[in-house]
């Protein structure tokens, strides 16, 4: 399949890329690793008249640790995460299902976080872990929590002329573990139900932060924010972590489809659940 | 009887049983294959084809104004058009009729409705897309179960004798005796079950790239055809073409599995335009257009039962099909079985009575089927009996490997006469199961089985032991809208003592360059490797069916032996006038023919050859060629056993593979190598079958299923790793005694992961699941148990 | 707009729309057809190549994004000599139909540069972007294996 005809800017720097979005306002879309917006193009989905293409920009494409966060860039591929020497749990586990290995050469975490697709892994791992989304526009830098960032269904809150040009993953305050549980049907597969999950501990071993995100459950990649009530503040065990998983699951709201009827979805995110705080918990505490 | 052979020629000539490395792969390794869309014509155009996007409207009306208007279009294309030169129908392979572009009323999501013939296929896909066509939706028909409800809309309104959705109603057994059998039976065993619609999605879509030459008026087809002389003869009776005029070339094929028997509405439209437009014109499908137009296989509502006496033997069978065969009934299937070989159901079972009924229906669905790597429905006869083994034994208490041994037709038997009427050629299916439950330790997997439980892990085994029937075939009984299915093979011995095989059968992967070599090389003596193969190309090789149905080694592989062992004939009368000896006093070694008790004396098949050409005897014809048509003169059963180890999470409801364990018995093995490799292919689609890949609809006759994101292939991390074993009973009929390979692991493999699946989940009292097994299916069966 | 690479060691350039996808690029405007379509919704790999020595579905990126890079196809493997993944290939019969065998051999030897002796698993894991229908991945992984112990070898030859 083809895609329709469109312009583009191969741009060289930042500043000509912020510029040339500013000037196209919403007829502009960031051509980033391409992973989800050319099979759309291809399938006609989308048609878009003018691409950025941002893969030529240097320096865009960094992990690292600056400032208590790990900084991953506009750039930085699945792969890359893959490779990094990551020290969060949750992200470290999730990378290696996102996609297939080939697509992770190319798509970029940065982009997944764009584009909000419910069904794609990366907004539930970044609402699980807390982390912020860093939108540039020709006017400035604006730092977004990932829970404003994340607004419907395939839609951010990047505004006119913005693009994300780097997430930050907070690091562990105590001792902190996570997990990424994905029920897909084979590799490439978008998930039926996943669940990410981040715990960080107290001195005392109680549970001083906790993340649980669904991914595929709802129209938007889900907090389940009665489950992190239940979970923070308490000491863990396995009676804690059942209720926990009920309260995600009670957080997931999906569609019967051909990957299963909606009860079926919404007890796997219990299972999941209950499995990656477990799992989580061992992390933290190895 | 079971033997395991030592090939008869050196490793140089690489006869039968040695594993010659593949002459195809180097060129495919080094990227130099040709397939269809990499053939490209100066003066080439290309086509695009509109899809319908409803099952079931009526056409108003077409607008191809804009479409006509972009830039770089050089036609556009509609039924309409196609009518006034006869084309707008065309003949299915199962002798219904199917149409090349609607004109009256669409009857499948995705059926093609105009085509657009442009500069640059972008452009063509521009162009399709500016079509406007005004539908007026009519309710589809999504089930054959919903087809027969008395009310039910009539989708084949184009035939005028047609006043219900029935396609066909067909029977085969003795149904008195069959109800006598259960009259008087101490336990009945029933199962219902559904092999879902599937699709053989090679990894090329079909394809085809036309050439009518206006001054000339030949035809030149290039075409993704495991069938290209078929094809031919069917072009000439779609397209009025004269036969000699059309040249079918099949080049190199990305794999077939079925899809690329039929003739689709694209390549008439392609070459109808080309006809018009005096220029090639190429299309190549689309995934989603290969996935929801072209050749599907199963969709077979099935109901079986057995009868059974006291010790649990069987001594009856019946089965009731409904088939859902889309709008047109386009089966790949010999004239004379309208429900293809299913009749084969009573499998590897010695029982004296069977009775099957089939009916076939149309639904607004895409048109078919075919076989899908399996014979005629093979697969689904086999699924049906194997499901219904293990749930006997399980219903009588009695473990389902020695239930199939009690039950199997015995060595001292073949050949057999089933209740339904065929004669099976040869077979030792105790030895076989035997050897995958030593290998397995059977007794043994069962107490872990036991141990595994106690801890909570629910482990599974799965038995399936198969009988097929491939090789079609015999021609008093087997033809394909009236080509009687035998196969040819010409041989062509050069001078020099290099040859070439010419075939009527098309490789699509399956490595025919190699394996038939091989046959010459095991009958003649010449290196397998100065043996060219030759297929695809009408204009250059001898007339045959093709390659589908396991059918290219049972019957293409049997007209090369008697063509080389003719040849060889020959050459003995060659070899004694230059030995100055009586032909009767030669002997033959492998590449030799030498004088009785001089073992000195002899002639090089190499030094005859040449003489055939330099120095022949007075009174013979010079040359050392010929061919043969091969009508064989039974099918050939292959068989196997099949042992399925999986692990299910009860909580999620997935599965996995621990072991699978094949064994085949495929006869003699001509080349091990390939073989092994076919099983492994074959295994792997049993797999998906089982576990991921169908194509299912909405109710509204939307396909789900229509792209690789939905219609779900496994990839090498899902597949398991297969152990393979096997056993070796020649046909007794087959001048090499080989039996075809292709095809068993996919036919018998499915049973074998169900059972398994099913056995895990037995304490749960779960005792039916049906494919794919998806995992809120299991997660469903195991809440229901609870 | 003109589009330059270097393909197989070798600089060449065409003039293409925007939206010409690197492969069609490939196949048409550069006549090297080892490299296949499959699919439309980069599921089936049979159109990887390596792009500045990464594997990438050449059908989903535009042809004008690999201007002024490197890019490795089928066609590139052999080097006076078959490439050892290509020899593998064939001595394990790691092919049938030969249309995903371009994509696997291009993904096998991109593992091979990280991993000279990697186990079954891994390399299931690697070649799980593209897909087979024919072989059931047995013999892709063998000859992926084969090519690594011959690479391995080579290389320890070369040291010695």
């Amino acid at each position: 399949m083809y895609p329709a005809a469109f312009e583009v800017t191969k741009a060289r720097t930042l500043d000509e890329a912020l510029a040339k979005l500013a000037d196209l306002g919403d007829d502009g879309r960031v051509l980033a690793g391409g992973q989800s917006l050319i099979p759309m193009m291809k399938l006609r989905v989308a048609a878009p008249t003018h691409l950025v293409d941002i893969n030529e920009i240097p320096d865009l494409d960094g992990i690292k640790q600056v400032n208590g966060h790990m900084s991953v860039g506009a750039l930085a591929r699945h792969a890359d995460v893959v490779r990094a020497d990551v020290a969060n749990h949750t992200v470290a586990a999730a990378a290696p299902w996102v996609a297939d290995p080939v697509v992770r050469n190319r798509g970029t975490m940065c982009g997944s976080i764009a584009h909000c697709d419910p069904e794609g892994d990366w907004n539930s791992v970044m609402l699980a872990v807390r982390a912020q989304v860093v939108a540039t526009s020709s006017s400035g830098e604006r730092v977004i929590p990932i829970d404003e960032f994340v607004k419907d269904f395939f839609t951010n809150s990047l505004q006119e002329g913005e693009m994300v040009t780097e997430v930050r993953v907070p690091n562990y305050a105590g001792a902190g573990g996570g997990d990424y549980l994905k029920l897909e049907r084979k590799i490439g597969d978008y998930a039926t139900v996943a669940v990410a999950i981040h715990l960080d501990l107290a001195g005392d071993g109680t549970i001083a932060q906790a993340g649980v995100a669904l991914t595929a459950v709802n129209h938007v990649n889900t907090r389940a924010s009665d489950a992190e009530a239940i979970l923070v503040g308490n000491a863990p065990s396995e009676e804690l972590f059942a209720a926990a998983a009920d309260a995600a699951a009670a957080a997931a709201d999906p569609v019967s489809d051909i990957r299963g009827p909606a009860e079926y979805k919404r007890d796997v995110v219990r299972v999941f659940t209950r499995r990656g705080l477990a799992s989580a918990l061992a992390k933290a505490q190895d | 009887m079971t033997t395991l052979q030592e090939p008869a020629t050196s490793p140089e000539i690489g006869g039968i049983g040695h594993s010659v490395k593949r002459q195809e792969d180097d060129r495919f390794i080094q990227g130099g294959g040709t397939y269809v869309d990499d053939v490209v014509l100066p003066n080439m155009a290309h086509m695009a084809i509109l899809a319908s996007p409803f099952a079931h409207a009526e056409i108003k009306s077409i607008d191809t104004a804009a479409a006509a208007a972009v830039p770089g279009v050089i036609a556009v294309v509609t039924g309409e058009l196609l009518a006034e030169h006869n084309l707008a129908w065309m003949p299915t392979l199962s002798g219904d009729t199917q149409a090349v572009l609607a004109t009256d009323k669409v009857r499948f999501q995705g059926q093609e409705v105009a085509a657009v013939i442009a500069e640059d296929p972008y452009v063509a896909r521009d162009a399709v897309l500016l079509i406007d066509v005004d539908y007026e939706p009519l309710a589809p028909i999504t089930s054959p179960q919903q087809g027969l409800e008395p009310d039910a809309p009539i989708i084949r309104t184009d035939k005028e004798d047609q006043t219900d959705n029935v396609v066909y109603d067909w029977e085969a057994g003795d149904e008195a005796a069959t109800d006598a059998a259960f009259a008087q039976a101490v336990n009945v065993v029933e199962l219902e079950t559904f092999y879902p619609r599937s699709h053989p999605a090679p990894l090329e879509t079909c394809a085809v790239v036309a050439d009518l030459n206006p001054i000339t008026g030949k035809a030149t087809i290039y075409l993704t055809s495991q069938a290209p002389h078929a094809h031919r003869t069917l072009f000439a009776l779609v397209a009025g073409l004269p036969e000699q005029n059309i040249r079918i070339i099949s080049p190199d094929i990305g794999g077939g599995f079925g899809n690329k028997v039929p003739i689709y509405p694209g390549y008439v439209v392609a070459t109808a335009a080309s006809l018009l437009l005096g220029r090639p014109v190429k299309w190549v499908q689309t995934r989603t257009e290969n996935l929801l137009t072209t050749g599907f296989a199963r969709d077979y509502h099935m109901k079986g039962a057995l009868a059974l006496d006291a010790d649990g033997r069987i001594t009856a069978m019946r089965a009731e099909i409904l088939s859902d065969q889309g709008a047109f009934f386009a089966d790949a299937q010999p004239s004379k079985f309208k429900a293809g070989l299913v009749h084969i159901c009573t499998g590897s079972y010695d029982m004296g009575a069977a009775h099957v009924k089939a009916r076939g229906v149309y639904t607004n669905k895409a048109p078919g089927g075919v076989a899908y790597r399996c014979s005629f429905r093979v697969t689904e006869a086999s699924y049906l009996i194997e499901r219904l083994a293990d749930n006997a034994a399980h219903q009588i208490g009695m473990d389902p490997a020695a239930f199939r041994m009690l039950n199997f037709i015995k060595p001292e038997q073949f050949p057999y006469e089933s209740a339904t009427g065929f004669v099976y050629d040869s077979g030792d299916y105790h030895t076989a199961l035997q050897k995958v439950l030593d290998e397995v330790d059977y007794e043994n997997l069962r107490k872990e089985q036991e141990d595994a439980r106690a801890e909570g892990r629910y482990l599974g085994i799965g038995i399936a032991s198969f009988t097929e029937v491939v090789g079609a075939g015999p021609s008093r009984d087997y033809d394909i809208i009236g080509l009687k299915m035998f196969d040819s093979a010409e041989l062509r011995i050069h001078p020099t003592g290099k040859a070439i095989l010419k075939l009527g059968v098309k490789t699509q992967g399956q490595g025919h360059e190699t394996t038939f070599a091989q046959i010459v090389a095991e009958e003649l003596g010449i290196p397998s490797t100065d043996i060219a193969v030759q297929e695809g190309d009408t204009d250059n090789t001898p007339y045959g069916l093709g390659t589908y149905a396991s059918r290219s080694t049972p019957v293409g592989g049997a007209a090369t032996a008697i063509i080389a062992r003719k040849l060889r004939d020959k050459a003995r009368l060659i070899a004694a006038h230059l030995l100055e000896a009586n032909p009767d006093d030669l002997e033959w070694e492998p590449g030799r023919f030498f004088v009785k008790g001089s073992p000195d004396q002899g002639s090089t098949i190499q030094e005859i050859a040449f003489a055939a050409y330099t120095n022949h005897p007075e009174g013979m014809e010079a040359g050392l060629e010929g061919v043969h048509y091969y009508d064989p003169p039974n099918m050939t059963f292959p068989f196997g056993s099949y042992l399925v180890v999986v692990e299910v999470d009860p909580e999620t409801g997935t599965w996995k593979v621990d072991r699978m364990v094949a064994l085949d018995d495929c006869g003699v093995r001509i080349n091990p190598m390939i073989v092994e490799g076919q099983i492994h292919g074959g295994l792997t689609e049993g797999f998906a079958k089982s576990n991921m890949q169908w194509l299912t609809f909405d109710e509204d006759g939307n396909c789900i299923g229509s792209n690789f994101m939905d219609y779900l292939v496994p990839t090498a991390y899902e597949t398991p790793k297969f152990e393979l074993l096997e056993t070796v009973t020649p046909s007794p009929h087959h001048p090499i005694g080989a039996k075809g390979v292709g095809e068993s692991p996919t036919v018998g493999s499915p049973a074998a992961y169900v059972n398994a699946v099913i056995d895990a989940l037995r304490p749960f009292g779960v005792t039916t699941l049906d494919m794919p097994i998806l995992p809120d299916r299991v997660w469903a069966a195991v809440k229901a148990a609870d | 707009m003109e589009v330059n690479v270097t393909i197989n060691g070798a600089a060449r350039t065409a003039e293409v729309e925007a939206r010409t996808l690197l492969v069609d690029f490939i196949r048409t405007n550069l006549s090297l057809t080892g490299t296949h379509i499959g699919c439309d919704t980069t599921s089936c790999g049979v159109c990887t190549v390596l792009l500045d020595g990464t594997p990438v579905k050449s059908c989903t990126m535009f042809a004008f994004q690999a201007d002024g890079h490197e890019i490795q196809t089928v066609e590139g493997l052999k080097n006076g000599e078959l490439h050892p993944i290509q020899a593998a290939f064939k001595e394990e019969h790691g092919l049938q139909c030969g249309f995903c065998t371009p994509g696997m051999m291009l993904v096998g030897k991109a593992l091979l540069e990280e991993n000279l002796n990697p186990t079954d698993d891994e390399v299931r894991w690697a070649i799980s972007g593209n897909l087979c229908r024919c072989t059931g991945y047995m013999n892709i992984v063998k000859a992926i294996q084969t090519a690594g112990a011959e690479l391995s070898a080579a290389e320890s030859g070369a040291t010695a």
